[in-house]
């Protein structure tokens, strides 16, 4: 509800481009009903870090209330994007949509410091655009990661001293083989044939969660699934669209959609909720751009096809295990599974169906802090909000921890690893394809 | 207008550097409450403990500034709002709770400890704190306790006055003092009931002993469907002189129930008139006999009547009433929720009488309400775009509220008076009758530095100190209501 003080006596903050409209930010009624459900107002505790105040800035900004400088950055930059509030709020507000626009807004208007703006670039224009790039610098983190270097700059408390250490704890485990050298390939369903499905691989998921990624075809197959891996398939955009770099996501959503159009298939799965909730969202992002009106059929046919894997399963049926595990676990609810796309049954479906006995923690959809590269830039909040998730994770006092999303494993490791708690964590597919 | 640097530095040196808000940009996102009103304040505060709030009102006396407690800011009447200026004294930080006494059945807690967080907690020991308003999940005990508040379940256990039993208050010169205790009653003035709703004008609660109760040993919740929204107002009546006593009673009228299932999914039929959500609760024999009886009384009118299968059906059958405000607010721009109180045997004329507003100006008007006690929430939706529109929204609550007086009624059940009705406030009371709370007031707050200009009209409240109105008050909603 749009109500402030000065009825709009200025100019908007806001260029026409990919605009937070007020047909999107009106719909919030400003009840507060989602505030505690926001894990930076659980630990900051203010309206500028809160759902229903970060939606007022932006009204505010295009009011011309509010121009879009350091104050109006920083509370947005701290928005996790967890949505949490979407599951909270009565009145539909997406504010998915909303906060994605404010920062390409501020991806517009606002000038970063130098070095924030390069490493922003590098990352985002850089590796995670370009697969070749991504698997030569990921070589080179492999070669650290296993070097003398590492041991010595960790002795030496280099890390520490500039603040980095627990950013350099978060940093995945480079995978030894990447799934890139299986794109074009295709896996064979086992047993009676139930359809086909096409794999997103993912661009971290392909460098560091090679494995995943195999145990996910391995789990395919044992249910009967043929799969493939369509090649020129890139990275789904989602850290992109969350970063305001909408133009970037959507040359790399084009760039899928005529990939996996190659291919006839049931199903586009992915293992990773992030990249799921970005590619469900294909027809929000693309719809923005005149290039794309021809995209847009594609774009619709592409994400009624999107699924979790665990949503998949689930809905396929899951054959029995062969060897059904006699294990108790607890499960983390992955914001991008939870909140962005509503699916809390299948995984634990899944889990049940491998043998575990579930023993839930208090607010399993609490936000882990992972949040993308969010555990990177704002590592100290991030820390925080960990530590509270790490105090119901403990109470279950089982010793195996599971999500569905792979940068919540590595935000959950270094939590484990940081309380010295005697806990494996794993994704729900590695857990079912040990079943298997 | 904002502060000297001084106060700011002073505010900083008694709660921590990052416990002070002062810039213009911070600033505005505390000038709205969960209702309609604005108004800037010049700095915010986030205490931690008793003593830093004694020393912030003394400072806050010392430089003649006012100051206003906050809670979560889910208020519908304006009270959180700065109206004068001056420092806002945030309870997000001050949420612990103290001591959960098991065998006494007592809780003692920080005024910003969430509503739902303390049930949650204590449902461990079979406990839970009573008091249930739709906002339960944010809304604080502090602000509970200012505004009164009840909810659904306050037909069977009463508001949040019926579960508090002690304070500590920080009184506006700055001293602690103690109302009441554990025990249920304490000897001398009740000043513990005297304070729970006084939204923030006596004192400011920074410790607040509750009750707790034990989780009734069965539940029914039945869901009887009819035709006509007069039909379910004259099962309203029936039940309650048949003497069925139900846990909750809440009503919701044709067009709230289909806005509110397009939404929530919560199990209402799209196509009847007006639905009643009733619930029993207590030992399982006696529940069983009230559920045969409500079901018979229900039936002489009603469609149908079912009754909630499982724990899933029953948390989505409440699911639609608690987020009714909410899933309004998916179809119209905004909404203004209007809170007044009849006589449970006046529900079938009160309705046709709303309706009959509606139509003379105009304008949606959806009805949900605690209709056990005869506690109204008339939703009238408008575009806050529509400067017309708004005045015929706040004219038609206005007359809304008109009605619940003449028929012996109150213009609120459970918002509060806040900035909202404080100038419709005389419709209620004779000038002895404000007079006498005018002279209650003046002796906890003299100087009227605590949450000024809100419960008594412009008139009236602290003529001293009305000259000197915070500029940007006068640009806000400040006579009562969404102008
Ligand atoms: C969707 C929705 C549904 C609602 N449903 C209900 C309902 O069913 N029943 C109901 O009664 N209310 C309801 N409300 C109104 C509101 O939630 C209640 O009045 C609630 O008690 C306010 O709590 P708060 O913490 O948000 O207080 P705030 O809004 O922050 O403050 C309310 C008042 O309390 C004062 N205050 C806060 N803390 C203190 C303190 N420590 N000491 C002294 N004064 C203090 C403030 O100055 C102010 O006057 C609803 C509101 C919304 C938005
Ligand atoms: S719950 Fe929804 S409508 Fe209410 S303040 Fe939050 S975002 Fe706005
Ligand atoms: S997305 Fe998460 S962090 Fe951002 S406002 Fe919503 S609840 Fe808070």
């Amino acid at each position: 509800m749009p109500l402030s003080i000065e009825p709009a006596p200025h100019a908007s903050c806001f260029s026409a481009h990919d605009r937070p409209t007020w047909e999107l930010y009106s719909t919030c009624v400003h009840c507060g009903l989602c505030l505690q459900q926001c894990p930076t107002y659980r630990v900051l505790g203010t309206e500028m870090e809160s759902p229903r105040g970060r939606i007022y800035q932006v009204m505010l900004a295009d009011e011309g209330r509010l121009p879009i400088g350091d104050a109006f950055v920083t509370h947005i930059d701290r928005c996790l994007g967890c949505l949490a509030c979407q599951t909270a709020c009565p009145s539909g507000v997406p504010y998915g949509h909303i906060v994605e626009r404010a920062r390409a807004q501020i991806e517009q208007r606002y000038h970063r410091p130098w070095l924030a703006s390069w490493v922003r670039h590098f990352v985002y224009a850089g590796l995670l655009g370009d697969y070749k790039k991504l698997a030569r610098w990921a070589r080179r983190l492999r070669w650290y990661q296993h070097s003398w270097l590492a041991r010595a700059v960790r002795a030496s408390g280099l890390l520490k001293l500039f603040g980095l250490a627990p950013m350099e704890a978060l940093a995945p485990q480079v995978s030894q083989a990447f799934s890139f050298e299986d794109f074009g390939a295709m896996f064979p369903a086992r047993g009676e044939r139930r359809g086909r499905v096409a794999l997103l691989a993912g661009c971290v998921g392909s460098v560091a969660f090679d494995p995943l990624n195999r145990a996910t075809i391995r789990v395919l197959q044992a249910n009967g699934l043929e799969v493939i891996m369509p090649e020129g398939q890139g990275c789904c955009g989602a850290l992109h669209a969350h970063a305001g770099r909408r133009e970037e996501a959507r040359t790399l959503a084009r760039n899928n959609i005529r990939a996996f159009e190659q291919w006839s298939c049931d199903a586009i799965v992915t293992n990773a909720a992030g990249c799921g909730s970005a590619m469900k969202d294909y027809v929000d992002l693309l719809a923005g751009s005149s290039e794309d009106s021809e995209t847009a059929a594609s774009a619709q046919e592409f994400v009624k096809k999107v699924r979790d894997v665990t949503e998949y399963l689930a809905e396929l049926g899951v054959r029995p295990p062969a060897h059904p595990l006699a294990l108790r676990a607890t499960y983390q609810d992955p914001c991008h599974l939870a909140h962005a796309q509503r699916i809390r049954s299948a995984p634990r479906e899944l889990l049940r169906a491998a043998g575990v006995e579930l023993v839930e923690m208090q607010h399993p959809d609490y936000c882990c802090g992972s949040a993308g590269v969010y555990n990177v830039v704002e590592v100290e909040l991030a820390g925080q909000i960990l530590e509270e998730k790490m105090d119901d994770v403990a109470a279950t006092s089982v010793n195996l921890l599971v999500t569905a999303n792979t940068g919540c494993m590595l935000q959950l490791r270094s939590g484990v690893a940081r309380r010295g708690l005697p806990m494996q964590v794993k994704h729900v597919i590695e857990v079912l394809d040990e079943a298997y | 207008m904002l502060f000297a640097s001084s106060i700011v530095r002073q505010l900083r040196k008694i709660a921590g550097r990052d416990a002070v808000l002062s810039a213009r940009e911070d600033l505005m996102l505390y000038e709205y409450d969960g209702g309609v009103q604005r108004a800037l304040p010049q700095a915010v505060v986030f205490p931690q403990t008793t003593e830093q709030v004694a020393r912030i009102v003394k400072l806050a006396g010392k430089e003649g500034v006012p100051i206003v407690p906050r809670g979560a800011g889910t208020g519908l009447s304006g009270g959180a709002i700065a109206r004068k200026g001056g420092i806002i004294l945030g309870f997000s930080r001050m949420n612990k709770i103290l001591e959960v006494d098991v065998g006494n059945q007592r809780a003692i807690v920080q005024p910003g400890v969430v509503n739902l967080d303390l049930s949650h907690a204590v449902a461990k020991h079979g406990l839970y704190f009573a008091p249930d308003p739709s906002s339960q999940k944010a809304c604080t005990i502090g602000g509970n306790v200012a505004e009164n508040s009840g909810g659904p379940h306050t037909l069977a256990y009463g508001v949040t006055v019926n579960h508090v039993t002690g304070l500590e208050v920080v009184l506006p010169d700055g001293r602690v003092v103690q109302f009441g205790g554990k025990p249920a009653e304490s000897p001398g003035y009740d000043l513990t009931g005297f304070f729970v709703g006084s939204e923030g004008t006596l004192g400011i609660a920074t410790a607040i002993t509750v009750k707790l109760m034990r989780l009734p040993e069965s539940v029914a919740t039945l869901l009887a469907i009819f035709d006509s929204i007069d039909a379910a107002a004259q099962t309203v009546v029936a039940l309650t002189s048949e003497g069925v006593t139900a846990a909750a009673l809440e009503l919701l009228d044709g067009w709230t129930l289909r806005t509110v299932e397009e939404a929530m999914h919560a199990g209402y039929p799209m196509d009847s008139g007006a639905v009643l959500l009733i619930e029993l609760e207590g030992m399982r024999e006696a529940v069983d006999d009230q559920k045969a009886a409500v079901i018979a009384v229900c039936n002489r009118l009603a469609r149908e009547v079912r009754v909630a299968k499982d724990e899933s059906e029953r948390q989505r059958l409440w699911a639609g009433r608690k987020n009714a405000f909410g899933a309004v607010g998916r179809i119209s721009p905004s909404y203004y929720v209007q809170d007044g109180v009849i006589p449970r045997t006046r529900v079938p004329d009160t309705l046709r009488r709303i309706e009959e507003i509606a139509k003379k100006y105009s304008l949606t008007i959806g009805n949900i309400f605690h209709a056990g006690d005869g506690n109204l929430h008339p939703l009238i939706l408008f575009d806050s775009r529509d400067p017309a529109q708004m005045e015929r929204t706040l004219a038609a609550g206005k007359e809304i509220l008109a009605y619940c007086i003449s028929v012996g009624g109150s213009i609120t059940g459970e918002h509060g008076v806040g900035m909202e009705k404080s100038e419709i406030l005389p419709l209620m009371f004779t000038p002895s009758d404000l007079d006498v709370m005018q002279r209650l007031h003046d002796v906890f707050n003299p100087a009227c530095l605590l949450n000024p200009q809100k419960i008594f009209p412009m008139a009236r409240s602290c003529r001293e100190t009305n000259a000197a109105a915070h500029p940007a008050a006068g640009l806000a909603f400040t006579q009562g209501g969404p102008a």
